[in-house]
This record gives C-alpha cells, sequence and structure tokens, in this order.
C-alpha cells in the first residue's frame, strides 16, 4: 500500500530525513519511535503533502503511485488521513459543518453525489457512539477551546467519518490522559481491517499496549535505525533511546 | 414689500431659468457639471413642487460652501465635481439583444450565484423578450402592502404624492449640512425609495424581491427614506449580491431611518458594485451617509455585506434618541486585491437605558486596506447607556492591512462600554490542516471566511444570507495563491 524508498527531506538548507524506506502493507500497523527531533513527524506531513518541506530524493508510492505531483486533498482523496499533533482551530464553523464538507468534497473529487443528510447524521450518531462523544461536541467550533483530550477524540472521530486507507497518527496520545487514550485507541481498533492501515507515530510505548502493532521502527537523525516486532518497543522502554542513538553511531 | 439684495439675487437667478436654461435640455442626459441651473433643472426634470427645488437649491448652496473631507484612511483621486453629469433619465433601451453579448466573466459569476436566468438578463441589461415574471409578482406586492397602509415607492412619487411625510422627514436625521456627499445628494438626487409603514402594522414580508427587481438602473445619487410610525416593524433589503458594472465612479447615496416610538426597523444591505479590475483601475467609489432615528423604545438594526466598490466610506450610524432605544451595527466588510474600506457606525446615545451593539468583521486580501471607525457616544443625560463592541480583522496575505479607529465618547458616569477587537490570519496551518480532509484551498478559505462570518450572517434574513455566503466566496476566490 505504501511503499517509501530512500525519501530525502527537508527545509531550506536543513537536512530532516536522510534515507528512510518503509513498506506497509494493507491490515498492518505499524508504530515509528523516536525521540524528539528524529524526524518523525516530518515524515508524517511529507506523506500528506505539507508544501512547507521538500523532497529532495527518493519517492513515495501509495498504491503503486507516485505521490510527488499530489496536492495534499488529493492524497487525502485518494484514502491518506494525517491524525495531526496538533490539530488547528478554526472558528465559527462547527464540527459537524467540517466534517460535512470534507466528505463531501471527497466524494465530489471522486465523482460521486454529496452524502444525503439522513445519512450523514446516521453515521455521526454511530461513530459518535464509538468514540463516545457526547452530542453537545458537535455544535461547537472546529478545534476551538478543546481540551487536549477532546482535540485528539476529533482527529479520531474525523478518521472514522472519513475511512481512509492508511491513517497515520501523529502522536495522538499526547495530552490524552488514560481514560482518552483507551477510548481512542479502542475507537482505532474498531476501525482496523484486512484493507486498511495504520502508521502510529509515538514517543512512548504507552499507547501500543492498547494498539498493537505489528511492526515497530525506530528513528534517529532522519533514518530508521531498526525495525522489529512489538518486543522493540518495550526494549526500547527499559533501554531508553540513548540505546539506539548508541547503536546508530556505531 | 422690502427685498434684502441677497433675495433679490435670488430671485433674479432663480428666474432666468425659468426661460431661459429648461427648455434647452430636452435630451436624456445633462451636460456635465454642476451649478444652479442644473440643480433646477433636475427638480424640473422630475416634475418636483417649489418646496423641492427650494430645498435642492438650499443644500447646493450648503455644498459650495463646504469642502472634501480627507480624514478617511483611503487614497484615491478626488472626482472632479464638474465632470460629472448629474442626471441621465432611465435608460430603458437595451444594452444588449441577447446574453450571448455579454461579458462570459460576469456570467460565469451570475451563475455561481445562482441568479434566475431571467434576472441574469434584466442584470445584465439584455432585452426581456416576454413580460418578466417579477413584474406580475411585483404587482401582487404593491396590493398587499397597500391594504397594510404601507406606502413604498420611488422617492420621485413619494414628493409628488406624499409630500407633507417627504417635508417632514427629508433631511431630518441627515441634515443637508450634515456632510460635503449628504449636501451634494440632497442637491443632485435623482431617486431613491421612500417607504412609510403605518402605527402598529408589521410589514408582512421583506421589501426586498420588490426591491431588488427595481434596483437596475438607479442612479448615482441615491436617497432613501423609511419612516416606521409607532409600534410599527419593517425589514428592508438593499442592494443585490449580483456584481453591477456601472459607469458612474462617484456613488453617493443618502439613507434615513426613523423609528418612531416603539418602532423596529431592520436595516441589511449586500453591496457588491465594481472594485476596479486586479490592478487597481476604476471601480466605484461608494461614499454614502446612513443614519438612523430612534424614538423611545425604538429599535434599529443595520447590517451589512460589503464586497464591491473600490473605495467604500460609509457609516451606519444611530441616533438613540429616545429613552430605552437600541441601536446595532452588524457588518462584514471584504477588501481584495487594491480596495479600500473605511467603514464602520456611530452610536449617539441620548436616552436612558439605551443600548447599542456593535459587531464588525473586516476581511482583508490582496493589497487591500480595510478600517473600521467606530463612534461610540454617551451623552450627560443617558443614564444607564450600554454599549458592546467587537470589531475582528481577517487578513489574508502580507501586503494587505487592516485598521482599527474606535473612538470612545462618555459624559455619563452610568455608562457601561465595553470594546473588543481581534486580528488573525488565515493560516498556512488552517489551510494545510482542510486540504488534508479533502478540501481543495479555495474552498478551504470559503470555509473559513464563512465560520469568522459567521455572527454577522446569521443577522442577515435567510434568503439573503444563503447569498451573500456564495459571495463572499466569490470575492476572494484566488487571493490565496
Amino acid at each position: 500500500m505504501l511503499k517509501i524508498k530512500n525519501l530525502h527531506a527537508g527545509v531550506e538548507n536543513k537536512k530532516i530525513l536522510k534515507g528512510i524506506n518503509l513498506e506497509v502493507n494493507p491490515g498492518e500497523v505499524h508504530a515509528i519511535m523516536g525521540p524528539n527531533g528524529s524526524g518523525k513527524s516530518t515524515l508524517a506531513s511529507v506523506i500528506a503533502g505539507r508544501e512547507d518541506f521538500e523532497v529532495t530524493r527518493g519517492k513515495i508510492l501509495f498504491e503503486g503511485e507516485d505521490l510527488e505531483d499530489l496536492a495534499p486533498e488529493e492524497r487525502a482523496h485518494n484514502g491518506i488521513f494525517l491524525s495531526f499533533q496538533y490539530p488547528v482551530e478554526i472558528p465559527g464553523v462547527t464540527v459537524t459543518n467540517f466534517i460535512k464538507t470534507a466528505i463531501n468534497e471527497t466524494r465530489k473529487a471522486r465523482g460521486e453525489e454529496d452524502m444525503p443528510a439522513n445519512q450523514m447524521l446516521k453515521l455521526i450518531r454511530e461513530k459518535a457512539e464509538l468514540l463516545e462523544i457526547d452530542r453537545k461536541f458537535f455544535s461547537r467550533s472546529l478545534n476551538e477551546g478543546f481540551s487536549g483530550g477532546e482535540k485528539k477524540r476529533n482527529e479520531i472521530f474525523q478518521m472514522a467519518m472519513l475511512q481512509p486507507k492508511l491513517a497515520i497518527l501523529d502522536e495522538t496520545d499526547s495530552g490524552l490522559d488514560i481514560d482518552a487514550l483507551r477510548i481512542v485507541a479502542n475507537g482505532v481498533n474498531k476501525l482496523r481491517s484486512r484493507d486498511n492501515a495504520v502508521v502510529v507515530i509515538t514517543h512512548y510505548q504507552r499507547l501500543l499496549e492498547y494498539i498493537i502493532p505489528d511492526f515497530v521502527h525506530v528513528m534517529h537523525d532522519g533514518k530508521i535505525v531498526k525495525s522489529g516486532t512489538k518486543e522493540l518497543a518495550l526494549e526500547l522502554e527499559e533501554k531508553g533511546y540513548d540505546w539506539v542513538k548508541q547503536e546508530a553511531v556505531l | 414689500m422690502a427685498y434684502t439684495e441677497e433675495e433679490l439675487k435670488k430671485e433674479l437667478e432663480s428666474k432666468e431659468y425659468e426661460y431661459g436654461f429648461y427648455t434647452d435640455i430636452e435630451s436624456d442626459t445633462l451636460p456635465k457639471g454642476i451649478s444652479e441651473d442644473v440643480v433646477i433643472a433636475i427638480s424640473r426634470k422630475k416634475e418636483e413642487p417649489a418646496w423641492m427645488t427650494e430645498w435642492r437649491l438650499e443644500s447646493f448652496r450648503i455644498w459650495k460652501e463646504m469642502t472634501e473631507p480627507e480624514w478617511a484612511n483611503i487614497k484615491y483621486n478626488k472626482p472632479d465635481f464638474q465632470d460629472i453629469s448629474y442626471y441621465s433619465a432611465p435608460n430603458k433601451k437595451p444594452k444588449y439583444d441577447s446574453l450571448d453579448e455579454v461579458d462570459p466573466e460576469l456570467l460565469e459569476t451570475f451563475k455561481k450565484l445562482g441568479i434566475p436566468l431571467e434576472e441574469q438578463k434584466k442584470l445584465a441589461g439584455v432585452a426581456v423578450d416576454i413580460v418578466m415574471d417579477s413584474v406580475s409578482v411585483a404587482t401582487t406586492f404593491k396590493k398587499t402592502l397597500a391594504e397594510k397602509g404601507i406606502i413604498f415607492c420611488s422617492i420621485s412619487e413619494a414628493i409628488k404624492e406624499h409630500p407633507e411625510l417627504v417635508q417632514k422627514y427629508l433631511g431630518s436625521v441627515v441634515p443637508r449640512k450634515d456632510n460635503f456627499y449628504a449636501a451634494l445628494n440632497s442637491a443632485v438626487f435623482s431617486d431613491g425609495s421612500f417607504c412609510y409603514i403605518p402605527k402598529g402594522v408589521r410589514c408582512p414580508m421583506e421589501l426586498s424581491t420588490y426591491f431588488r427587481i427595481n434596483q437596475a438602473g438607479t442612479g448615482q445619487f441615491e436617497r432613501t427614506l423609511v419612516v416606521a410610525d409607532e409600534g410599527s416593524y419593517v425589514s428592508y433589503l438593499e442592494g443585490c449580491t449580483a456584481p453591477s458594472r456601472d459607469e458612474n465612479q462617484l456613488h453617493a447615496a443618502v439613507v434615513e431611518l426613523i423609528a418612531l416610538d416603539d418602532a423596529e426597523i431592520k436595516y441589511s444591505t449586500v453591496q457588491n458594485w465594481f472594485p476596479g479590475d486586479k490592478e487597481g483601475h476604476g471601480g466605484v467609489y461608494n461614499f454614502v451617509t446612513k443614519r438612523g432615528l430612534c424614538e423611545r423604545n425604538a429599535k434599529i438594526s443595520w447590517t451589512q455585506v460589503e464586497t464591491g466598490s473600490a473605495i467604500t466610506w460609509k457609516y451606519p450610524s444611530c441616533i438613540l434618541k429616545g429613552d430605552n432605544s437600541i441601536g446595532e451595527f452588524y457588518s462584514i466588510a471584504v477588501t481584495n486585491n487594491h480596495q479600500q474600506a473605511d467603514t464602520g457606525t456611530k452610536m449617539i446615545h441620548l436616552g436612558k437605558n439605551t443600548r447599542s451593539t456593535i459587531i464588525s468583521k473586516g476581511i482583508s486580501a490582496g493589497k487591500s486596506q480595510n478600517s473600521y471607525r467606530g463612534l461610540v457616544q454617551v451623552n450627560s443625560r443617558a443614564t444607564n447607556a450600554r454599549n458592546f463592541s467587537q470589531c475582528d480583522s481577517l487578513l489574508m496575505g502580507n501586503e494587505c492591512g487592516a485598521h482599527t479607529f474606535p473612538y470612545i465618547e462618555v459624559k455619563n458616569q452610568t455608562a457601561q462600554i465595553e470594546h473588543e477587537a481581534t486580528t488573525s490570519k488565515i493560516g498556512e496551518d488552517q489551510i494545510f490542516y482542510c486540504n488534508q480532509r479533502g478540501i481543495d484551498t479555495e474552498k478551504a478559505i470559503a470555509l473559513i471566511v464563512n465560520g469568522f462570518s459567521k455572527e454577522v450572517l446569521n443577522k442577515l434574513p435567510m434568503e439573503f444570507a444563503v447569498e451573500a455566503q456564495k459571495l463572499l466566496e466569490i470575492s476572494l476566490e484566488g487571493s490565496v495563491g
């Protein structure tokens, strides 16, 4: 589904990603871990098509298609979803209006009609229940005055509504208390299927107790320096990131 | 009877016109320039009674003594007042024979706004082959209104048919000497609307559709007078979301609202005059004076969505004369490319327990400048006056400007005044966030702008709000690359 080959990217005069290789297949959950500044979030942004970053070498293929010339919204239409580490506020635009626009714009891009209102309502109710979201939440302005937990829950709600093929969760666990973490993880698990894939970016092992990864990758200085199964996350937790840093140097 | 020299002179001057000038101007357009002759000629053309002619002449004399104001935060080449033709008979002749001849860009905009085909023709100046639906609609409206005793007609008609009302109220809220452009308008206004709602009558419809149909072809110096008698209510819509291409560069309208005891007037404007091209050439100068007077327990609400004109200079205001009266101002002003807007309101609290609310939303894009200028004045007699003002500015890009000039004058210690102001920028973060959810940049901007403007859009009558929302989207198209 996702193939990243020798990806180099950065901002002006600063290299951040220095040769990433990663392959994600349908049905898989990958965790990407690593210390702050190792390039995890940059990787997520580059996959989503953020223009602040320039890809200098390498390729990202999504379902065989090179993403290079696709605008961020086109990547979204193709089924790539990014749960933001810092979701932005849009005053005056309600959660409902936003998701409605997102769904219908995506359908339009795929040559489909707008989703009928009653179908949309049904879907919203269903996903709200799954993520234990209160009805009042939907009339609030997007992310405005939301607590950290509400913001992240809203991200996962949008993911549930949009049903992407590939979901990248960028530090979704940060700012969540244990209950919220459980709800969010539970939501993600219920949405998993043989056809979609999840990439979980996290600093801590904590989230991986709830979303069990098939593969764990450790990033350091713009590269994946270690890959393994879920046991790697535990080992990392125990030994700390200095361990990988040292290994990387050796 | 002893004439003073001044009076003698006046009479001598006016006699000249009677014999000399009038017969010369059978043509539909007056020659360029302004003089007492021209003012009289306009009045004659419109077959006005003598008191009206005199009223105009006095306005002209006042205007001659005034100088053009320069305090607004705008830059423009001052109009040459001798290079303007002040009267042009409504041109009944269609400009085009079919829609195919009309500028495709204009048609595209009509399509986006969802304007019916027949109406498109009318707005673009295309000959309409069959009797438009709207004509019969208008007749039905008139009948309904007449049954309630509501007078709704052109100001010219009102001058002839209801002189007592016009004489009583015209210039009572915006005096002729009020300002340079109000004086000019008073001297040469070509036409406009008059509306009177009798005591205790609630106007059963928005005075909109009718007005909109009659909108095409109104002159550059419009005059509107709305009188809501005691305990009455009216909602009045002015303007049109369709872009108006007008050769007249200077528009100086005057709108006067009078809300007598317990009356309420809701006045909504959507203005989309030609803003000039992307380089800032051409475009309409919109210098308007709008003011309402509230008697006891009365309420006036101004709601405006301004997206057009090269220069907008207007401050719909409320004089809260009566005790317990309420003034409201809700505004969205959008400027793009080289547009300049200096707009806001004045809330003059004279009566006790008077309240006012100001919500102003400025959206600037391109190289435009958008200023809010507002005055809240509480006079010594106005015990327990309250005001809440909120001015929000939204910037798009790095070359535009937003400015806020709030003036607060309080002469009564019991007053409560609140002022809030924010400035924000449409961030790349916001755009990217929307993009990531499958929403392209144009649509993202529309979404963000509509969210920003929501408080004001909600004040517009439903049907108008939908159009205004689309208009905002269109006005900002292509403003973020």
